[in-house]
């Protein structure tokens, strides 16, 4: 019986059936189906435009899809962006995508919106509970910096440092609500070889945290050392899933993307 | 800042000015009233605009709502034989809820909208107004406006500094409130909330800020502001007129946030004193230069408008940050200078 439980325990994290977004003419995603068991690390890859953040947007509410529907947790949801952190969903963006006029720790406490208890009226006033809870994202979220090693740029703004830090904010944002699903938009792009190696260490340590990890790259051999599962998407289609192993020795993979990469 | 610090030197800033209408002839006085009244414009704008990023043309147009609202209630009131403070304080609550009003609705479009196409609709604002008050000129009585009934000053006054003072109390009074609330508002989340909508909409989205409420609360809470304003100058002025809120007015009021420090409630002070003194500077020189009447009016008006929009130029290119920005530059130089450097440098 335990095989065929249904029940929350064993749904996975995140179940995406038959997404389909189209953007007039353009198809950018055609019936995908992507899973993400509890504790995992999937990946995502595919050529320039295959749909990736366009899959993204999707789980996040950004675009709705033409059709398809998505589940967290065995619930089926409509998700809404500002309510994402809600169902324990982060994601950082593709690029940096910081509050630029921002210290860095204001950028990480931003992160902590769903935990907001205390209502407008309390914030105009300046009631206690107000500034107990400000102090208190405050350090959190510090914390947050320090067990990514990063606490000593708390007040620098982030346009003052290189760019491995500030890809290094964008994360700390991510986790500083504590999800359980983290979804990670190019986290390597723009880093350095060592820089890329301490980052697919942070990435396996996340499981670690209670939390799925859904990771698009192009960097491949980072994607192949982390990941317990890759889906490859071209031009919007999954052409492929499986392990690290089956999805590197697919050709239609190695056609489509492998084969782009290595020219 | 910390908050203490800032604390007492609002509370000194207060006290300091509360104490200068006491010695204060009566021309300056009214002078202090008409910067409070401003700076309560002013805050509002600034917060919209500079920690929103949401840009307002119209500003004006939500304080002649609360000048107009102001002089509805207070001439009803006193239509009901109704003194003392209850036709103070009621008549400038309605303007605040009216104006709010008016700006929920307003806020609820300008959230779909951007950049060009909300300056638009708020510069229609402004535009409407006149047209507005001819158009419904039995109820705003067209241009020349309407005259208001106002409480007097209190008795105790009539010796001393007489209804100038008076009226320069009231207006500190509305400016202190306004620029502590706005202040609670831009330190507290929503503060985070209307920057992190400022510099990344997305970005600030998937962090769980409901980017349209923002948008809307912010320009709600900004025309709230502005219409305590209007109600102040309503009340200084015992009348409410389409002329006293014009567009050059509108643009008068984002100059002075820009020149002051777009986005910081002290910036916004110095816009609106200079908003004040400026004109006023304007008119002493053309004054002494013995001009022929006809030309010395002609350059009263508009010198101080092509001055205004020179100095902003002139703020925009070299300190984009406005008196405010140059002043905190100064500061940190002169900490830096004493102490060696706390903040972390990134190499
Ligand atoms: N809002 C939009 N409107 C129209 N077309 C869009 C929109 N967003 C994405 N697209 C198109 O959808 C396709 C997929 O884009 P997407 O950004 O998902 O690609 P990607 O896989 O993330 O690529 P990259 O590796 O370059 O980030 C592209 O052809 C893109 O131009
Ligand atoms: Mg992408």
């Amino acid at each position: 019986m335990a095989a065929h439980d249904t029940g929350p325990a064993s749904a996975p994290r995140l179940a995406l059936r038959d997404i389909t977004v189209k953007f007039g003419g353009l198809t950018a995603l055609d019936s995908v189906s992507v899973e993400v068991p509890v504790g995992s690390v999937v990946g995502i890859m595919g050529p320039n435009g295959a749909g990736k953040t366009t899959l993204f947007n999707v789980v996040c509410g950004v675009y709705k899809p033409t059709s398809g529907t998505m589940s967290v947790d065995g619930t089926e949801v409509r998700p809404r962006a500002h309510r994402l952190t809600k169902h324990g969903i982060a994601r950082t963006l593709q690029g940096l995508g910081l509050f630029g006029g921002q210290p860095v720790l204001e950028n990480v406490v931003a992160g902590l919106q769903s935990s907001t208890r205390h209502t407008f009226l309390e914030e105009l006033f300046s009631l206690p509970r107000a500034a107990r809870e400000e102090r208190e994202k405050k350090e959190r979220a510090m914390a947050t910096l320090a067990s990514l090693g990063i606490e000593k740029y708390a007040a620098a703004l982030p346009d003052t440092l290189p760019y491995a830090i500030r890809k290094k904010v964008s994360i700390a944002r991510a986790l500083v609500s504590e999800p359980s699903l983290l979804l990670l938009d190019e986290p390597a792009g723009g880093l350095g070889h060592d820089e890329i190696e301490e980052l697919g260490e942070l990435i396996r340590s996340i499981p670690g945290r209670d939390c799925s990890v859904v990771l698009v790259e192009h960097h491949v051999d980072l994607v192949m050392s982390v990941c317990d599962s890759i889906a490859v998407l071209d031009f919007g289609k999954l052409i492929a899933t499986g392990t690290p192993a089956e999805v590197s020795a697919n050709p239609a993979v190695t056609e489509a993307y492998l084969g782009v990469d290595a020219a | 800042m910390s908050s203490r610090t800032t604390l007492i030197v609002g509370l000194v800033g207060l006290v300091a000015v509360i104490g200068l209408t006491f010695v204060l002839d009566p021309y300056r006085n009214y002078q202090l009233a008409t910067i409070a009244a401003y700076l309560c414009v002013v805050a509002g704008l600034t917060m919209l605009t500079g920690v929103n990023g949401q840009l307002s043309l119209g500003h004006a147009a939500l304080a002649a709502c609360g000048a107009y609202c102001y002089a509805f209630t207070a001439n009803g009131l006193a239509e009901q034989e109704v003194t003392g403070p209850v036709l103070l304080i009621l008549p400038i609550l309605a303007a605040v809820a009216g104006a709010a009003v008016l700006g929920l609705i307003v806020g609820l479009a300008a959230a779909r909208l951007h950049g060009p196409y909300l300056a638009g609709v708020t510069l229609a604002l402004v535009l409407a107004l006149p047209a507005i008050t001819s158009r419904f000129s039995d109820v705003f009585n067209g241009d020349q406006g309407l005259y208001i009934s106002v409480e007097r000053r209190p008795e105790f006054l009539a010796g001393r500094g007489g209804t100038e003072m008076f009226q320069a109390w009231v207006a500190i009074a509305c400016a202190a409130l306004v620029v502590i609330l706005l202040r609670n508002l831009m330190k507290g989340n929503f503060g985070r909330q209307m920057r992190a909508v400022r510099d990344n909409e997305v970005a600030a989205a998937i962090a769980g800020v409901n980017v349209a409420r923002t948008k809307v609360i912010a320009f709600t809470v900004s025309s709230a502001a502005a219409g305590a304003g209007g109600a102040v100058l309503a009340f200084m002025t015992q009348s409410a007129s389409p002329g006293a809120f014009s567009l050059v007015f509108s643009l008068f009021l984002l100059m002075a946030a820009v020149i002051g420090g777009i986005g910081t409630l002290y910036g916004a002070l110095w816009g609106s004193i200079l908003l004040v003194v400026l004109p006023d500077a304007i008119g002493s020189l053309t004054k002494s230069l013995s001009l022929s009447p006809e030309v010395a009016q002609r350059l009263d008006g508009n010198l101080a408008v092509g001055l205004f929009g020179a100095i902003m130029v002139l703020v925009v290119i070299v300190a984009p940050l406005g008196i405010q920005g140059l002043l905190r530059k100064g500061r940190l130089k002169m900490q830096s200078r004493g102490t060696p450097q706390s903040v972390p440098v990134p190499k």
